[in-house]
């Protein structure tokens, strides 16, 4: 698998990390218990379209992925910083 | 039919014409007391134990593929009882003895074998934590002897012992600790639940879940609408989608674990063993076959293969470890749906919808589980109440913080 890393171009998988669906990049709004269970805990976890973190190593970019999570097809993929972080009420 | 020795022997001199199938081909029923979706080692046996300790008889198990299809026929049949934190602790004790006598309960041959298991350590502080997880084991009332280098090449003598990167120090030995015919405890199952009337019902995929005023109606599935009071979504990898299906949002996110096999070789490698440094496990299968794997591929997959970065990690570690299966031919490797969670233990409870519960969270130790997750989901399923064994795997412990991180690695999904 090769993922493109909007500084580096198309990169071998192994000089990335990974953390998860980008629904960390929707912080909740509030302390409401609930609201922070769903956002660190739940997922979900889709069969086909997905989008996730990935951390390039060698640029210390991080980036938002979307791939196919049952043909490991890679669409595309954006700096963290250049997408919109939603806040989820 | 009862199988036994003196069947095998007869059949043989009379050309085996008279083995029927091990179960029945039913076509669904309207209506059943219970369904269980997933016909995979955790559904076959929570059918078992309801109509067998339960008297719930008049239940179905509904599998979108053939039984055994999902992860059951696809592991690396390591049964082990050598966790750590209470709650884990006493269910995978409980699962180790219902192992012990699994083949007299199911009169079927699972080839359960307790060759014993080892877990190598590289450093002081690893044998520190082996330590305690030696002393937790003996607490559970199960076994535990601590080796030292030396006692370890006694029984392992062709490790690397000269590698000066990776120190060999000692094993943790569980000596009921082993492997088991991982179709025979499906297919043992599957034939003991029929047995006793339930309908196995394969092909037969679920696609929607009936609920009205916050009660389980039943399903529909690609075989037409059945209901049922009580419904277990037991789907391993799928159980993300099939909560979907009652607007349930789950903390799982599924990752692809591979797994490899060489060609079948003369008896070389007598125990499990597990590196301690770069994950990598090894056994030898019945057929000769040294069986193994490692890590997950570490991103979100429901592709039933894996990628080459992890296949070549996998065989490092192993050549790392015991230099001497280099020259052994890998024959296949495959992949598998892991359900993960955000601290690596399962979940086994009821939801918010009466009448419809859970068994997921399998994360990549789902297999020597089979048979106490069985009974605690049937005791669940029966009476409604969580069984002793299984009261912390709630569905709620992550938004409570009665979280079970049993390695200590954190929130996060793929880090178990
Ligand atoms: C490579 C690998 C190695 C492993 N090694 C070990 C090991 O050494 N020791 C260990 O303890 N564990 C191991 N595991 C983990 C273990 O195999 C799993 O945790 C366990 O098998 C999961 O439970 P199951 O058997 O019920 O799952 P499955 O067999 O996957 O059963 C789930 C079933 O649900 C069905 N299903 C899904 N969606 C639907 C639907 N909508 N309608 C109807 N049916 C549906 C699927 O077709 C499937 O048959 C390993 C797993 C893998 C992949
Ligand atoms: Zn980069």
């Amino acid at each position: 698998m090769r993922i493109p890393c909007p500084h580096c171009g198309q990169r071998d998988r192994r000089e990335f990390y990974y953390s998860g669906a980008d629904d960390l990049l929707h912080r909740p709004a509030t302390d409401d218990p609930a609201a922070w269970d769903n956002y660190l805990h739940l997922r979900d976890n889709p069969a086909g379209d997905t989008r996730d973190l990935w951390y390039h190593e060698p640029c210390g970019t991080w980036i938002v992925v979307s791939r196919n999570t049952v043909t490991h097809a890679v669409d595309g993929a954006q700096a963290v910083t250049d997408v919109a972080q939603g806040v989820r009420t | 039919m009862r199988y036994s020795g003196l069947k095998v022997i007869t059949e043989g001199l009379f050309g085996n014409k008279g083995w029927k199938p091990a179960w029945r081909d039913p076509a669904p029923k309207p209506e059943y007391d219970a369904i269980i979706v997933g016909g995979g080692g955790h559904g076959l046996a929570t059918a078992y134990y309801l109509a067998k300790d339960h008297g719930l008889t008049n239940i179905a198990v509904l599998e979108k593929g053939y039984l055994g299809s999902g992860n059951i026929g696809r592991n690396t049949t390591i049964v082990r009882a050598n966790y750590f934190l209470q709650g884990n602790s006493e269910f995978y004790s409980h699962s180790l003895k219902l192992w012990e006598g699994l083949e007299a309960e199911l009169n079927y041959n699972v080839m359960h074998s307790q060759r014993g298991l080892i877990n190598l350590f590289h450093s002081d502080g690893q044998r520190d934590a082996f330590v305690r997880r030696g002393n937790a084991m003996i607490n559970q009332s199960d076994d535990a002897v601590l080796l030292d280098r030396e006692g370890v090449r006694k029984l392992l003598p062709y490790l690397d012992f000269d590698n000066t990167r990776f120190p060999i120090y000692g094993g943790l030995l569980h000596p009921r600790g082993g492997t088991a015919r991982h179709d025979a405890v499906a297919w043992g199952y599957a034939r003991g639940a029929d047995t006793r009337g339930v309908d196995l019902i394969q092909n037969c995929e679920v696609t929607g879940i009936d609920i009205e005023n916050g009660q389980v109606t039943g399903v529909q599935t690609s075989r037409g609408a059945i209901r049922a009071k009580k419904v277990g979504m037991i789907v391993a990898g799928r159980s993300g989608q099939v909560a979907a299906m009652a607007g349930m949002r789950l903390p799982v996110e599924s990752h692809v674990l591979q797994a490899f096999v060489t060609e079948g070789l003369k008896p070389v490698i007598d125990h499990v063993i597990s590196f301690g440094m770069g994950h990598f496990y090894i056994s030898q299968s019945d057929k000769g076959g040294l069986v193994f794997g490692g890590d997950l591929d570490f991103y979100a997959s429901y592709a039933s293969r894996g990628n080459l970065p992890m296949v070549e990690h996998v065989m490092e570690a192993g050549m790392t470890l015991m230099p001497m299966i280099g020259r052994a031919k890998v024959l296949r490797s495959w992949g598998g749906i892991m359900d993960m969670t955000p601290d690596g233990s399962p979940i086994i409870d009821k939801t918010h919808i009466n009448g419809l519960y859970i068994d997921c969270g399998w994360n990549y130790g789902g297999f020597k589980a089979v048979p106490a997750s069985g009974w605690c989901m049937a005791h669940l399923m029966a009476t409604d109440k969580s069984h002793q064994f299984a009261r912390r795997f709630r569905l709620d412990r992550f938004a409570t913080g009665h979280v079970m991180d049993e390695e200590g690695t954190g929130s996060q999904h793929n880090l178990h």
